[in-house]
């Protein structure tokens, strides 16, 4: 199907559910209303470690208009067992303890009670009657912290596992792994020029606008419904079922639309709760988290320690390099740190590589996805190292990833070569920009440059199409809508079946109403979902030829289509005529398609960003910003251009001024979005976009999924560009202005 | 502590309404959970966001910072405003066409605060159009396509009105 | 013969060699036979006859939904890659 002239796909067509987004009547979570609804709160930690001696309840079961009070004692006891989830295997018991604490609390904002009642307000005022009796233990926060050996210790069950064996030390470290290829003593001795370096990011939020929210309905018939603002219907099943200690099939999941997710939004957090509460009413239970809530008791990605050491020959050809990478993983084990050691030095053909990852709990919330998890703050290491490595030996940024880029048949550290890649045309097209070569036009200004990677995920994907009679159809899918992928993916049908993406109705369907669809994430929506539409429309094709074939009384295989006509024998009909004609042939055309990809293709993104640093604030102005990144095709070129600049807007946040200001008794101390400080439309420029074009091998349109990528290189650019306008190297995130005012204080001492 | 229900008249989107709200419940709830209009949405309950936007006398407000009891007697505008009948006003048609939008969460609170840019100014430059808008988040488009897409509606609503 | 290339922290139970070819026309075969060369390592990967959770196989390339009945030719090259778990496991 790979032809290079579409008719739909690559076109910029309104999306679907437009008139509902921007008249406000798209219903988000919290918007739902239902007959009978109560309002549930969460009572949450206080301190960031403490043993629960006891929970009294009775005052709050007693305030009047308190229908339900629960806690870690409601959920069902079962033994403990690994459950694969969206984002990737946990323990049961770790999945439990996050949506209610039992003996222990592990983070300032943990989930210990919650209380429904008749208004929101009654139940956070009975909430405030539940008597925690707190042991309050001493906390660790950092991951250096936390490895050594006399850390406060989290879970008295954890022990480092190295690939698959236990090594028996109780500690903070759940898991110890590396990747190893060639000889790295070797490539260093090769080397004339070795940099090591060491980094820190702070812990930083998705930041989605929407907080949390679920309503849930257990019903008299023992069947759960649960309205949900997540990621994906069918992963959010996948959580409560075990949680709950549910067959899936007694669990509706109705996915409503969510204001942003990032990442953020795949774990659960209220929905077993208020399926908990509406259990004891009897009534459905509405829980919508605060602000404060949200940053304090959901997943920000993990704070960072890295160490960064890599060694190349004068002719600029990198001979190795060697990564140390510790992850706070927040309360629970599972930080995104493999997915960083995959993605680190993704961009090079190094033959010497080396990478350690450690995931090491700490007294933080449990951390969770944030738009290509885990490689941000591994490519803020990386990429400052390569800009210092390229500028020593006299190289221009580009042209020196250019002489080591990653290609087909590179062989990364973790694993397995590269099929088709877009690296180098990605660098080419950052060379070859006009941004590239302009002048900077003032003094205190530096132009700084990075590049970064994301493997993408395929997973399974489900799509049905049934024909109207006026030559439209209804598609379904169950991929969760973040940002415009039923459109996305209906223009994918629409190009197979010859018809105008406004022919087709897309809807985004309940757990009870359309084939098992993973989650929205991973950047996979547009690319497996995309596909699963693309084989439902052909499998419409050839139930539509049979149905001319029937007219014409003809063999079916003397039928083809093309441009949106059916011909044979010298006859021809259109889609829409034959659709009109269905009940005369054989009845209705219901289409299918169902993908589970496994080998995606990647996406490789870069970007030119043009800083001003003011030596007397500190403050550092992006004047210039222009993103460049691999589509493969780009099926709905702005809602690319809209990933690339909403991920562009995220990297600058977290390059300059958000993190989780810790007190040291671990309590937050800016949680509100007046001091957890998200970029304004005032703080950023226009960002320019480059789509790059390097088809997927597999995907029938040769699209590569573009949700993450572009989020991993602008903290790395920026600090790149500080030290060409301030001669100031920064390793820590984020750069706000009193670390900028030291460094460059510091430089003239 | 009593939390008396209190009767407010006031007028929403250009109708009369009344109801009865509790004193500690902010604009944004009563609009939301008694009157029903959704479009407004919480993004932070303290002013920080807003996703909460709506007019009251002709000026922006943080809905969740305005007790419901203080809508007596004065004028609002929300999102379920500003269509008029079934026709998009120019913002949200642009919205749409420079893709705007993309969660779609905070398109409510920019577009009423928009609006109110251009009934105070029809002509803004970028500058004047980020400052307006500065006190609105979004976490997905990086406001480069909001912008455009009130340029193209104000050029739009110019020329209608030359 | 197809070539294993053994996971760095699993390299002291094949003597430090990064790869190593065993006969097998799927990866429980070839599992099998790289028990016989390098006792001890098929512990470290599987768990109760299943991949561990939080691995997954990758023959050529390719991750494989089959696992251990994935197919493998004469000239593959079979990796164990931490999983990106994507839901519908165990539950």
């Amino acid at each position: 199907m790979k032809t290079r002239n579409y008719a739909v796909v690559g076109t910029r067509p309104i999306r679907h559910d437009g008139a509902d987004k921007v008249t406000g009547r798209a219903r988000f979570g919290a918007d739902l209303q239902i007959s009978g609804l109560l309002h549930g709160y969460v009572l949450r930690s206080p301190h960031a470690h403490a043993r629960i001696r006891s929970i009294d309840i009775r005052k709050a079961l007693a305030f009047p208009g308190v229908k339900a009070v629960v806690t870690a004692a409601d959920l069902p006891r079962t033994p403990d067992r690994v459950v694969e989830l969206a984002d990737g295997p946990v323990r049961l018991s770790h999945l439990r303890g996050n949506i209610l604490a039992s003996d222990k609390v592990l983070y300032k904002g943990h989930a210990v009670a919650a209380v429904a009642a008749v208004s929101p307000h009654v139940a956070e005022e009975a909430a405030s009657l539940i008597e925690v009796d707190y042991e309050i233990l001493p906390c660790t926060l950092t991951a250096p912290d936390a490895m050594r050996d006399d850390a406060p210790i989290l879970h008295d069950d954890i022990t480092t596992m190295e690939f698959g064996e236990q090594t028996g030390k109780v500690c903070n470290v759940a898991e110890h792994f590396r990747h190893v290829l060639g000889d790295i003593n070797q490539g260093f001795a090769e080397a004339d020029v070795v940099i090591e370096r060491e980094f820190e990011t702070a812990t930083v939020h998705q930041g989605y606008l929407e907080p949390q929210s679920a309503v849930a309905l257990w019903n008299n018939d023992g069947r759960v419904h649960i309205w949900s603002s997540s990621q994906g219907a069918f992963s959010t099943r996948d959580a409560a079922a075990p949680i709950l200690d549910l067959p899936v099939s007694r669990l509706k999941v109705t996915p409503m639309e969510v204001g942003g997710g990032f990442g953020g939004k795949i774990r659960i957090y209220v929905e077993p709760v208020a399926a908990l509460l509406s259990k004891k009413a009897g009534r459905p239970v509405k829980i919508v988290m605060s602000r404060r809530d949200v940053l304090e008791g959901t997943g920000p990605t993990p704070g960072s320690y890295v160490r960064v050491k890599l060694g190349a020959r004068k002719d600029g050809r990198l001979t190795a390099a060697q990564a140390y990478m510790a992850y706070e993983a927040g309360a629970y084990p599972g930080a995104q740190v493999a997915f960083g050691a995959m993605c680190i030095f993704a961009a090079y053909d190094i033959p010497n590589v080396m990478i350690d990852g450690f995931d090491v709990v700490v007294n933080k919330p449990s951390t969770a996805a944030y738009r290509a998890p885990g490689t941000t703050q591994a490519a803020f290491a990386a990429e400052s190292v390569v800009d210092e490595l390229a500028e020593a030996l006299g190289f221009d940024p580009i042209e020196f990833r250019l002489k080591n880029a990653a290609r087909e048949g590179t062989r990364r550290a973790d694993g397995p070569k590269y099929r088709r890649i877009g690296c180098i045309e990605v660098l080419e097209a950052m060379k070859t920009h006009p941004h590239y070569t302009a002048p900077l036009g003032g003094p205190n200004r530096g132009r700084g440059v990075a590049v970064g990677f994301w493997f993408n995920v395929g997973f399974p994907s489900s799509c049905t199409i049934s024909v109207n009679a006026d030559g439209t159809v209804n598609l379904v899918e169950g991929s969760v809508d973040l940002s415009g992928t039923r459109t996305s993916i209906a223009m994918q049908a629409a190009e197979v079946l010859g018809i105008g993406a406004g022919d087709v109705n897309p809807t985004v369907a309940d757990t009870d109403s359309i084939g098992y669809t993973a989650l929205t994430g991973g950047s996979r929506t547009t690319y497996a979902t995309g596909w699963a539409a693309y084989e439902a429309a052909q499998d419409v094709l050839r139930q539509m030829k049979g149905r001319a074939a029937v007219l014409w009384g003809i063999d079916p295989a003397s039928v083809e289509f093309e441009g949106g006509v059916f011909r044979a024998d010298g006859r021809s009909t259109t889609f829409k005529e034959l659709a009109a004609r269905l009940d005369m042939a054989e009845g209705p055309v219901i289409g299918r398609g169902a993908v589970n990809p496994s080998s995606v293709g990647g996406s490789f993104a870069g970007c030119i960003v043009d800083v001003e640093v003011d030596p007397e604030t500190g403050k550092v102005s992006i004047l210039r910003f222009t993103s460049v990144q691999d589509a493969g095709k780009a099926i709905h070129p702005s809602f690319v251009e809209g990933q690339m600049q909403g991920g562009s807007a995220q990297g600058i946040g977290w390059a300059l001024n958000e993190e989780y200001y810790m007190s040291p008794e671990g309590a937050m101390l800016n949680t509100s979005l007046l001091d957890y400080r998200m970029p304004t439309c005032v703080d950023l420029p226009m960002i320019d976009t480059v789509i790059v074009e390097v088809p997927d091998p597999d995907h029938p349109f040769g699209v590569r999924g573009v949700g993450e990528a572009n989020i991993v290189p602008p903290p790395a650019a920026i600090a790149n560009g500080i030290h060409r306008a301030a001669g100031i190297r920064l390793r820590r995130l984020p750069m706000n202005p009193p670390v900028v005012v030291e460094a460059i204080w510091n430089r003239r001492a | 502590m009593t939390h008396t229900l209190t009767r407010v008249r006031t007028t929403v989107n250009e109708e009369a309404v009344e109801f009865l709200c509790e004193p500690r419940q902010s604009l944004l709830e009563c609009l939301r959970d008694i009157l029903g209009l959704t479009g407004t949405k919480e993004g932070c309950n303290d002013g920080n966001c807003g996703a909460c936007t709506v007019i009251m006398d002709g000026r922006t407000v943080n809905s969740c910072l305005v007790l419901g009891v203080e809508a007596e007697g004065r004028k609002i505008t929300t999102i379920e405003g500003i269509a008029q009948g079934s026709e998009l006003h120019p913002l949200q048609r642009a919205f749409l066409e420079n893709a705007a939008v993309q969660c779609g969460f905070c398109t409510p609170g920019f577009i009423v605060a928009a609006k109110a840019l251009l009934d105070a100014e029809p002509n803004p430059t970028e500058e004047q159009i980020r400052l307006w808008l500065a006190n609105n988040l979004c976490r997905c488009t990086g406001y480069g396509s909001i912008v455009r897409a009130v340029q193209q509606a104000a050029a739009q609503m110019r020329e209608v009105s030359a | 013969m197809p070539t294993v290339y053994i996971p760095a922290l699993l390299q002291g139970l094949t003597e430090g060699q990064g790869t190593v070819e065993v006969e097998g026309a799927t990866v429980r075969e070839v599992l099998d036979n790289l028990e016989k060369a390098c006792p001890g390592i098929r512990s470290r990967l599987l768990e109760q006859d299943r991949l561990r959770p939080n691995i997954c196989v990758a023959v050529d390339g390719s991750i494989s939904r089959l696992g251990l009945r994935a197919p493998v030719s004469p000239s593959s090259e079979v990796h164990f890659i931490t999983a990106v778990s994507g839901g519908a496991g165990s539950v």
